[in-house]
C-alpha cells in the first residue's frame, strides 16, 4: 500500500506527457527573434509556452520575454542559519568535550567561537546559494529537447510548444519574422 | 574604455577555445618541464618527512621560515581573484570581463598551493587532521579552537570551497559552448558538466544574479581569510614586531597588491601564449595599472604605520627587532639591505613604472613592474617573520639566525612551477576567458554622437 502511495505521488509530481509539438526557430539577430516572439503572443500562444535561447545574457526584456520570478534570495539565509548552527555546535562541543580552563576564564571562549562561526555562516550561505542557483535554473536537465548548436555560435533560438493544429502557424510566424532555420520535433 | 572591436560570437568561440580545441606545439614540453620540477619537490618533501625538519634551515629560535613565508605569499596571491571578480563585478566595471576567470582560477590554485606549505611544515603531515579538525573518535582530545592555527583552516577551506563553486557556476554556460563544439568523449564530459544548460532567459537571469550575490558573499570571506592569516602572527604576544593591531588590514591590502600584480602578469602571458590580443587589450592592462597605483599606495601607508607604531612604544625588545631590520650590524644576514631592496621593488619602482600612461600600456614594462611587486611581497613576508624570531625573546636567551637549505629553496621554487602547471592544464580543458561575459560586453557596446565626436558607450542595467 505504501509503495503504491509513493508511486502515485511520483506520478502526480511528474508532468503528464505533453501532446504539444515543439518548434525551434533559429534567428541571426535579436530584433527578428523579438518580432517572432511578439507575433506568437498575438497569435494567442501563452508566453509560458515559448523560450528564447541565447549564448549570452541580453538585457532583461529586450526580447520581450516573460518575467521570471525566483526564490534565490531565500537560499543564502537558510544556508547561513545552518552554517551558523554548525559553527556553534562544533566550537561549543569541542570545548566542552575537552575543557581547557585558562586563567580561570569560562571554558566557552566567545571571540574565537565567533570567528569559526562566521566562517561557517558564510560557507553555509555560499553553498546554499550555489544549490539555489542550480535548482532555480531548473538544472540539471537531462534532455535538452529540440536544440541547435548554432545557438552557442551567436544565433538566437526561439523554442515554442504549440498545439498540433497551431504548429504550422508557428512555423509561418518564424519564417515571416526572418528565421534562418525552423525545426520541429515531428 | 572600449578600444576593441565588436567580434562575432563564432570568432569569440574560435579564439577563446583555441587553447582547448588545439594544442600549441610548446604546450606539452612546457608542462612536462614544470611537472619535473614539481616531481623533484615532491621527492624532496618525501625525504623531509622521512628524515625530519632537521634537513631544513629551521632551528630552535627561527621555527617559521621559508614555508610559512611562502604560505602567506600564496594566500596573498589568491586574493586577486575576489578583488578583480567580485569588487569589479559589483562596481560593474566593464574592463573586468577578460580578467575575471583567470583571476578566480589563480585564486583556487594559489590556495591549494598555500595549504600544502603549513602541512609539510609540520613535519608530520598526517597529524594535521587531529590538530585542525574536530575529529577524534578515540582519545578524547579535541582541537583548541582558541588558536589561530584552527581559525586558519576554517577560513581557507571556506574561501577555497567558495571560490571553486564561484568558478564552476560561471563555467556552466561555457561548458555548453564546449558541449556544442566537441565530439567523442570530451563531448560526453562537457555535456555532463553543462547539466543541460540551454541559455534561456531564466537561466541567464539567475546566472547574472549569481555573479552579484556570490561576489557579495565571498567578499567578506576574502577579507576574513587574510585577516586570520595575519592573526597567526598578530596573536603571538611573545614575539615582538608580530603583535600588531594593524596586521589584518595591512595583510589584506598587501595581498591585493601582490595578487592583482600576479593577475596582470598572468594576463600578459596568456595574451602572448594564446594570441588573445583582441580580448586582453592594452586598455585592460592600463586600467589595472591605475588600480595598482592606488592599492600600492594604500599598502605603503600600512607599512609605514606598522613600523612607526612598532618604534613609537620604545619597548626594548621591539626596538631590538627594529634595529635588526633596519640598522647595519654584525649580524650574519644584512636584513637592512634586504629591507631597502624590498621597499624599493615593492613600491617605488613599480609605482614609478605605472605612472606614465605609455608605460602602463607597454607590456614589457608592466611585466617588470608586476614581477618586481611579487618578488618584493615575498621578501616582505620573510622580513616580517624571520627577524622577529631571530631576536632574543621573553624566556629565550639566545640570538639565532636562519639560513634556508636546499630542500626549502627547491620546494618554494617548485610551488611557482606547480601553480603555472595547473593554470596551463586548466587552460587546456576549460576557457580561461569567460566566453559569455565577452559576448555580453559586445552586445552592450555601442557608439554615441556627442557634438562632432563619436564616442564609445556601454549600456548598463541597474
Amino acid at each position: 500500500m505504501a509503495m503504491q502511495g509513493i508511486m502515485g505521488m511520483l506520478r502526480n509530481a511528474m508532468p503528464a506527457a505533453s501532446a504539444k509539438h515543439t518548434v525551434l526557430g533559429v534567428f541571426s539577430d535579436a530584433e527578428s527573434a523579438a518580432t517572432a516572439g511578439d507575433e506568437l503572443k498575438s497569435a494567442g500562444i501563452p508566453d509560458t509556452d515559448y523560450d528564447f535561447l541565447t549564448d549570452s545574457p541580453y538585457p532583461e526584456g529586450s526580447l520581450g520575454e516573460r518575467d521570471e520570478p525566483h526564490r534565490l534570495y531565500l537560499y543564502p539565509f537558510i544556508g547561513a542559519l545552518l552554517g551558523l548552527s554548525s559553527g556553534i555546535m562544533i566550537t561549543a562541543m569541542t570545548q566542552v568535550a575537552y575543557p581547557l580552563v585558562t586563567g580561570g576564564k569560562p571554558v566557552l571562549s566567545l571571540p574565537p567561537m565567533a570567528i569559526v562561526c562566521y566562517e561557517g555562516t558564510m560557507l553555509g550561505a555560499i553553498l546554499f546559494t550555489v544549490i539555489g542557483i542550480v535548482f532555480e535554473s531548473r538544472l540539471p536537465k537531462f534532455d535538452l529537447g529540440l536544440y541547435d548548436n548554432r545557438i552557442t555560435q551567436g544565433f538566437l533560438g526561439l523554442r515554442v510548444k504549440a498545439e498540433p493544429e497551431q504548429s504550422r502557424e508557428v512555423v509561418q510566424i518564424m519564417n515571416a519574422a526572418g528565421a534562418v532555420d525552423v525545426k520541429t520535433d515531428q | 574604455m572600449q578600444e576593441g572591436k565588436v567580434l562575432p560570437a563564432a570568432q569569440v568561440n574560435r579564439d577563446l577555445l583555441r587553447s582547448i580545441l588545439e594544442t600549441p606545439r610548446w604546450f606539452w614540453p612546457v608542462v612536462s618541464l614544470l611537472g619535473m620540477i614539481v616531481l623533484a619537490a615532491a621527492v624532496t618533501i618525501g625525504i623531509m618527512v622521512d628524515r625530519g625538519l632537521g634537513i631544513t634551515g629551521l632551528n630552535y629560535k627561527v621555527v617559521w621560515g621559508f614555508f610559512i613565508t611562502n604560505f602567506v605569499f600564496w594566500i596573498g596571491i589568491s586574493h586577486a581573484g575576489v578583488m578583480l571578480s567580485a569588487i569589479l563585478r559589483l562596481a560593474k566595471a566593464e574592463w573586468r570581463r577578460p580578467a575575471t576567470r583567470a583571476a578566480e582560477v589563480l585564486t583556487i590554485f594559489s590556495l591549494m598551493t598555500a595549504m600544502i606549505m603549513p602541512i609539510i611544515h609540520t613535519g608530520r603531515p598526517w597529524r594535521i587532521l587531529y590538530w585542525a579538525f574536530p575529529y577524534d573518535f578515540a582519545r578524547g582530545v579535541w582541537p583548541n579552537i582558541r588558536t589561530p592555527l584552527v581559525w586558519d583552516p576554517s577560513a581557507i577551506l571556506t574561501y577555497l570551497t567558495s571560490s571553486t563553486l564561484f568558478v564552476l557556476i560561471a563555467l556552466v554556460p561555457d561548458f555548453a559552448v564546449l558541449r556544442d563544439r566537441t565530439t567523442g568523449w570530451p563531448k560526453i564530459v562537457y555535456t555532463m558538466l553543462a547539466m543541460g544548460w540551454e541559455g534561456n532567459p531564466r537561466q541567464w537571469k539567475l546566472q547574472i544574479i549569481a555573479g552579484v550575490l556570490l561576489s557579495a558573499l565571498i567578499l567578506p570571506v576574502f577579507v576574513s581569510v587574510h585577516s586570520i592569516v595575519s592573526w597567526d602572527f598578530g596573536m603571538a604576544v611573545a614575539i615582538k614586531s608580530w603583535h600588531s593591531t594593524v596586521f589584518a588590514p595591512y595583510f589584506v591590502v598587501g595581498a591585493v597588491h601582490s595578487g592583482v600584480s600576479a593577475v596582470v602578469f598572468a594576463m600578459i602571458l596568456l595574451r602572448w601564449a594564446y594570441g588573445w590580443q583582441d580580448y586582453i587589450r592594452h586598455e585592460h592592462i592600463d586600467a589595472l595599472g591605475r588600480l595598482l597605483i592606488v592599492v600600492a599606495t594604500g599598502w605603503f601607508y600600512f607599512l609605514v604605520m606598522e613600523i612607526i607604531f612598532g618604534i613609537y612604544g620604545l619597548e626594548g625588545d621591539e626596538l631590538a627587532v627594529r634595529a635588526l631590520q633596519f640598522l647595519p650590524g654584525d649580524h650574519g644576514v644584512a636584513y637592512n639591505v634586504w629591507m631597502i631592496v624590498f621597499v624599493g621593488i615593492t613600491y617605488f619602482l613599480p609605482v614609478i613604472l605605472w605612472l606614465p600612461k605609455a608605460w602602463r600600456r607597454n607590456l614589457w614594462i608592466m611585466s617588470v613592474a608586476c614581477i618586481s611587486v611579487n618578488v618584493g611581497m615575498w621578501l616582505e613576508r620573510y622580513l616580517l617573520f624571520v627577524p622577529g624570531q631571530a631576536n632574543k625573546q621573553f624566556q629565550t636567551f639566545t640570538w639565532n639566525d636562519y639560513l634556508p637549505q636546499w630542500p626549502e629553496a627547491l620546494i618554494v621554487g617548485a610551488t611557482f612551477a606547480f601553480v603555472s602547471m595547473l593554470m596551463l592544464l586548466f587552460s587546456r580543458v576549460f576557457p580561461l576567458v569567460p566566453l559569455y561575459d565577452i559576448k555580453e560586453g559586445d552586445i552592450l557596446k555601442t557608439e554615441m554622437q556627442i557634438g562632432r565626436r563619436t564616442v564609445p558607450a556601454t549600456f548598463r542595467e541597474d
